[in-house]
């Protein structure tokens, strides 16, 4: 006979404008207990924490709290009955100190007036609870996005939560930061506190996570003990199938391919831009697909920038297609063919209030400028045409595109680029936090296109998928590019891994 | 919002932009006809219109062209407080000219004048939008600078005087007549049809919107966002030194004092009560001239039933207040839910979020 459940939802349902998001989804949580939520982009993951955490109203269904029958109104009430949560994109106030995010709402007072020393002191007791070395009165927004990640999870966990839930949190974090956000998991775990945990690293969640509960299209699949349920199966229970995508790539085997040789299409020549990238070298060729490995920090999205005059370089040469080019904007690189997924899907890619077919349109539209639009019908045929070719969801056009979830969001910044037919694209983490069938369809494409004679620079923490998809690697630790490794069919996760870890080719 | 799956067409109209701005319009002008019963009569006298709707449109023409320029500046996520400025400088500088000028009444004399304030309104545009795209300052201050030393230019220019003008042509502008309807309603209208297709029979429109919506992401597709802003102020001081010139040619006359003095103030709530969000990003030309009607009606129906005029503000601001709260999606969720627990206890509320804020 187990214990009560702590949360108890029954039946709950959430409908959006022209979407289910949640169909009658039972959900239990016990104290105690490390519970992971599981399924693909659009399963309904993200609406079931809103709804948890009185970010969005539910429309049907029973939420108990402690057997007591609730009904979660707001964020707030949510806080006050026990329910914390930390979001993948961290919701936090950047330009206010750390001790001022830790006890935002609920500042310590003396005679009515916050006391300051008091906060500083209490905030500092509680980062070095979970061993982070860090001044609480600098801004929030000098530390790495890791930090600040630790820094939710802190306040999360200070407003003495009963239901800590915990979307996407390692989707930032290298991972000795994972290994240590684990131990503060398990010391609250043992502590009694129920956390609900949100991850797409199925290796995380084996990890860490007692029982887990799968949602697919917005329906309950099914709750199981993790350790009843191998990964194989829980993937096929997560997309409703075998992995067809996967494999059609070999299994997660690499494919067999022979680099290009040619001329390149992008050469830098010691590149550089000062305190973000040390100079390097890079050569592009067509039909090539070049991965950049490294950890989180370590200048791959600065190196990607400034080929993409994201940002300016200040040393080195940069030659396109044997002419040597300075790259003052994104403008001038995209008229030369290049194009750049950013890593922040929603900060720095898609514009959120407006629909699937304005954002996927939009930088074909930017290119001609605004007096020679695209007529309606082209507009349709773009957006309909790349809506079935990447099975974006829900497939309506006029969607506003922040209502998508994740995967689908990165399909359009995808479908955004490729109506610009570019001659280097350039992806930075074009599969992080989003699901496993999403992902196999996006490196699919992208070994696609590049046999189409498009070259690819492609960026992802994921040791396994660069290595999949790349014909050769650059390897880049401490903002210097310290290696570049032919894939030749015997290069292993290993031997990138040293590269990182020792910066030099063993 | 989308509504793609089998909304009914009932649904779709209540979810368009312009439902609530039009319902407001239209329940004021109804309530109306409770104090003056011939309120939305229009009857043809001498070969000119009239009627207190015709009388709404024609002075409601320089507002609705005032807020259609800082429609378009708002929805780069900017604003525009030198408009009412603008407005004293533009009339000011035609009233002078045509006063100082041997020909007052001459076609070529009103003319030039109307260049040199359109002229005038291209280079104050040109600061602030330089002053905003290219040197970075905030748009609030940016125009600000020019909100409180342009009054001051204004009276440079008519050197504290009201400068009265007798100029037929001229008069034409704000007070006159052309097929019956007062030229500045023709005019205004003009306006906004050309601004209605400059912004979406181009893509002018979309990349404004997207440049307001998120200036990082336009940046990154290649957009050429500077030069979008400045163009916005530029349009926006256009507007409103054409607001200018029917304001000084409806009384004949420039005052440099208070020619538009807090217009800017009227048009900014004109466009939010359109739907269009401060923040940037989707904007309504439709709304915003709802948004200005409203103002016009509100200020009409205060003269016509007769409130005293120390109470006018407050009157206007209870409805504006009002209005704001009944367009508030928030507001009518949480209006809606109360009224379903009245009725029915524990029933969960239905509020689905919209694309449509109201800035407060």
């Amino acid at each position: 006979m187990r214990q009560q459940p702590v949360l108890e939802v029954r039946g709950i349902r959430k409908e959006f404008p022209g979407v289910v998001a949640l169909d009658g989804v039972d959900f239990r949580l016990f104290p105690g207990e490390v519970h992971a939520l599981m399924g693909e982009n659009g399963a309904g993951k993200s609406t079931l924490i809103k709804v948890l955490t009185g970010v969005h109203p539910s429309d049907g269904g029973e939420v108990e709290l402690a057997g007591e029958p609730v009904r979660i109104a707001g964020p707030l009430q949510a806080q006050r009955a026990g329910i914390s949560t930390v979001y993948q994109e961290v919701n936090l106030c950047p330009n206010l100190s750390v001790a001022e995010n830790i006890f935002i709402g609920r500042e310590p007072r003396r005679f009515g007036l916050i006391d300051w020393a008091a906060m500083r002191r209490r905030a500092a007791e509680r980062v070095r609870g979970i061993d982070l070395d860090i001044d609480v009165s600098a801004p929030l927004n000098s530390y790495s996005i890791a930090v600040q990640q630790l820094v939710a999870i802190v306040r999360a966990v200070d407003v003495s939560a009963k239901v800590l839930i915990l979307d996407e949190p390692t989707s930032s974090l290298d991972r000795d930061e994972v290994r240590q956000l684990f131990a503060v998991m398990r010391r609250l775990r043992d502590q009694g506190v129920a956390i609900l945990f949100v991850s797409h690293f199925l290796d995380q969640v084996y990890e860490i996570c007692d029982r887990m509960t799968v949602l697919r299209n917005g329906r309950l699949e099914g709750e199981y003990l993790t350790g009843e349920l191998n990964q194989v199966e829980l993937v096929s229970r997560m997309i409703g199938a075998e992995l067809a995508g996967l494999d059609q790539l070999g299994g997660g085997k690499r494919r067999e391919r022979t680099a290009p040789t040619g001329k390149a299409f992008l050469q830098a020549d010691r590149l550089t831009r000062r305190g973000a990238v040390e100079p390097y070298d890079l050569d592009i060729r067509p039909g090539e697909v070049i991965g950049l490995a490294g950890l989180l920090g370590s200048g791959r999205t600065e190196a990607a920038r400034l080929l993409f005059g994201a940002d300016q370089s200040d040393g080195g040469t940069l030659r396109i297609e044997g002419a040597v080019t300075a790259l003052r904007s994104p403008r001038d690189a995209i008229a030369h063919g290049i194009a750049f997924c950013s890593e922040n899907r929603k900060t720095e890619g898609l514009v959120g209030e407006l629909t699937v077919r304005e954002n996927i349109v939009l930088a074909l539209q930017a290119s001609r400028g605004w007096t020679r639009p695209l007529s309606r019908t082209a507009q349709d045929a773009y957006a309909l045409r790349w809506i079935r070719a990447l099975d974006i969801r829900p497939g309506h056009p006029e969607a506003l595109v922040r209502n998508l979830s994740g995967g689908n969001q990165q399909k359009v910044l995808l479908a955004r680029w490729l109506i610009t037919d570019p001659k280097l694209l350039i992806l930075d983490e074009p599969t992080r936090g989003i699901d496993i069938g999403a992902k196999a369809e996006i490196q699919k494409l992208v070994a696609n296109l590049a046999e189409d004679g498009m070259a690819v620079l492609f960026i992802s923490a994921e040791l396994e998928e660069v290595l999949r998809l790349s014909h050769r690697i650059g390897v880049l630790r401490d903002h210097r590019m310290v290696a570049q490794l032919d894939n030749d069919g015997e290069l292993t996760p290993e031997r990138v891994l040293a590269t990182i870890a020792s910066g030099a080719d063993q | 919002m989308s509504t793609a799956t089998a909304a009914s067409p009932v649904k779709a109209v209540t979810r368009s932009r312009l439902f609530w701005p039009a319902v407001v319009l239209a329940v004021l002008l109804v309530a109306n006809l409770a104090f003056t019963p011939d309120f939305l009569a229009v009857r043809l006298q001498g070969g000119h219109l009239y009627g207190s709707l015709i009388d709404i449109l024609h002075f409601g023409a320089p507002l609705i062209l005032v807020s259609l320029g800082m429609t378009l500046v708002i929805a780069t996520g900017g604003i525009d407080l030198s408009v009412g400025s603008t407005v004293a400088i533009s009339g000011a500088l035609a009233c002078l000219h045509i006063s100082e000028s041997t020909d007052p009444g001459g076609l070529a004399t009103v003319l030039t004048a109307v260049g040199i304030a359109l002229g005038t309104a291209l280079v104050l545009g040109a600061v602030n939008g330089l002053l905003v795209a290219k040197a970075g300052v905030q748009p609030i201050i940016a125009t600000l600078i020019l909100m409180v030393a342009g009054r001051g230019v204004a009276q440079l220019i008519t050197d504290g005087q009201i400068i009265t003008v007798t100029s037929d042509p001229y008069k034409l502008i704000g007070g006159g007549y052309w097929l019956t309807m007062p030229f500045a309603i023709l005019l205004s209208a003009l306006v906004v049809v050309a601004t209605v297709l400059l912004t979406r029979s181009t893509a002018l429109g979309l990349l404004l919107e997207s440049v307001g919506g998120n200036p990082v992401a336009s940046r990154l597709v290649g957009i050429r966002a500077m030069r979008l802003v400045a163009l916005v102020y530029v349009f926006s001081a256009l507007c409103a030194a054409l607001a200018g010139l029917m304001v000084s040619s409806n009384v004949s006359a420039a005052d440099g004092n208070n020619a538009g003095l807090w217009i800017e103030l009227d048009a900014i709530l004109a466009v939010v009560l359109g739907g269009t969000s401060l923040n940037g990003g989707r904007f309504s030309i439709g709304g915003t001239v709802l948004g200005a009607l409203i103002i016009q009606t509100l200020s009409t129906t205060v003269y016509t039933i007769g409130i005293p005029p120390e109470t006018t503000l407050v009157f206007k601001a209870f409805v504006v207040i009002t209005v704001c709260l009944i367009q508030s999606p928030v507001f009518r969720a949480k209006l809606a839910a109360r009224g379903a627990r009245t009725r029915r206890t524990a029933r969960p509320h239905a509020a689905a979020p919209t694309n449509r804020e109201v800035g407060a």
